[in-house]
């Protein structure tokens, strides 16, 4: 590394972070700033600039840790890759003008420290986006792993009689995860009833009928029965527009109605109690 | 022409953005719950038919004004192998996915006009039309 930027970079470190934070606070917009406070961007710009400079002063493990820690803690923040990308552009800029400021680089030096300077900070960028893209892909993963857990919810509520209440949109996965949690529940519950409630599916086209009736037959295999419940006024047209055949599925227009139903065939029903006297 | 956009279809979580980009046209024109459900189930047909069988396309919304009415129009293209019998699929119960081949005859009834254009090896191209009341 060219003595001349080390000594630079490591005497005039606080101001450049000064200009560093000024000239990007301006870049970023009112998304970037707003729900993060000062103190969180200042420090965060603060890790930045150490990071960018430990990568001349430390060996490569110390780098890199401060690399992991800076691109988790930007994904987190919501910082887009063009910004933290133009952040180390904006370092470039701020660490040549200062040395063309100070006279510290004369007409026949000047390719030599241009080219320096580059070769230190190209790679460096790689390196950036590169932790950035997996730390992103490992955050998106765990969301899809949360969103699988969520995703077929069964729930015992009274004796023999379970509920699956389906919140969103349902894709193959998820068909799939409600076929297997539905067979898995009536046996692991005992239940006699289970009740499938998609009160808050927005739209049921003819995959997502095909794989509830597919569900419905296979709890009857078992031993089970099965119930629609919720469904919405228009939901109801659509179904009939496409012409599905529910029929051979119970179905019920409020999971209320639908429990009642499921206490009807497990024999039983619920009473007011008397006042005692 | 117009007022028209487009949402690539490449894999499932397309079909969600296209019904998506759909269900607010059809909000800004001013169609009902059950006309939005409408559209908004002859989309994820159309789109699912392109993730399936072509494996991608395009679905394209249009605002439609013609003589004093609106309406909403849908395009699904792409450039598939196309659908060697027309009046068979257009047959509730024909599918060659073991589906329950309800989509496309379903979306003609959802819809008011229906308009159905493939060749073999080049693609296919439905236009689909529900006009406000
Ligand atoms: N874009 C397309 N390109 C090529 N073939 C298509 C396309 N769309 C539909 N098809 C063919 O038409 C058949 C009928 O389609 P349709 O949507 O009516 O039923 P399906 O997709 O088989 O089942 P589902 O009821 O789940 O929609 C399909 O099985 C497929 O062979
Ligand atoms: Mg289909």
């Amino acid at each position: 590394m060219n003595k001349l930027i080390y000594n630079y970079i490591k005497e005039n470190r606080s101001r450049i972070l000064d200009t560093w934070i000024q000239n990007m606070r301006n870049k970023a917009d009112e998304r970037l700033i707003k729900g993060v406070s000062t103190e969180v961007f200042e420090s965060t710009s603060d890790e930045f600039v150490e990071m960018i400079i430990s990568r001349l002063t430390e060996k490569e493990e110390e780098f890199l840790s401060l690399l992991t820690d800076f691109a988790e803690k930007v994904v987190r923040l919501g910082w887009p890759l063009v910004f933290v990308n133009e952040g180390l552009k904006e370092f470039e800029k701020i660490v040549y003008g200062g040395l063309v400021d100070q006279g510290l680089v004369n007409q026949d030096k000047l390719l030599e420290v241009v080219g320096d300077l580059d070769s230190f900070m190209t790679p460096m960028q790689n390196e950036v986006v590169n932790m950035y893209s997996q730390i992103w892909e490992k955050t998106v993963s765990l969301q899809k792993i949360a969103l699988q857990e969520l995703s077929a919810p069964l729930i015992p509520v009274l004796d023999r009689i379970t509920v699956m209440p389906l919140v969103g949109t349902i894709d193959t996965e998820r068909a799939k995860q409600i076929m297997e949690n539905l067979l898995n529940g009536v046996v692991n519950h005992r239940s006699e009833v289970v009740l499938i409630d998609i009160t808050g599916v927005p739209v049921v086209d003819t995959m997502v009928a095909h794989h509830i009736i597919q569900a419905a037959e296979a709890v009857r295999l078992v031993g089970a029965h099965c119930m629609l419940c919720g469904i919405r006024p228009e939901i109801a047209q659509t179904i009939v527009n496409l012409g599905i055949n529910l029929n051979e599925i119970t179905t019920k227009n409020s999971l209320q109605k639908g429990i009642e139903a499921a206490l009807e065939i497990t024999s039983r029903q619920i009473v007011e109690m008397e006042e005692v006297e | 022409m117009e007022f028209q956009s487009c949402v690539k279809i490449i894999n499932e979580w397309d079909i969600v953005a296209a019904r998506q980009l759909g269900r607010n046209v059809a909000k800004e024109l001013g169609f009902g719950t059950v006309d939005q459900a409408r559209i908004t189930t002859a989309i994820s047909e159309l789109a699912r038919n392109i993730y399936l069988y072509a494996g991608q396309g395009k679905v394209c919304i249009e605002k439609l004004y013609e003589g004093g009415k609106s309406g909403l129009l849908i395009i699904a293209s792409d450039e598939g192998p196309g659908i060697p019998d027309v009046r068979k699929v257009m047959e509730d119960g024909f599918s060659t996915s073991g589906g329950l081949g309800a989509g496309l005859p379903g979306v003609k009834r959802l819809m008011d006009e229906f308009d159905l254009d493939t060749t073999i090896g080049k693609g296919t191209e439905i236009r689909a039309i529900k006009w406000l009341r």
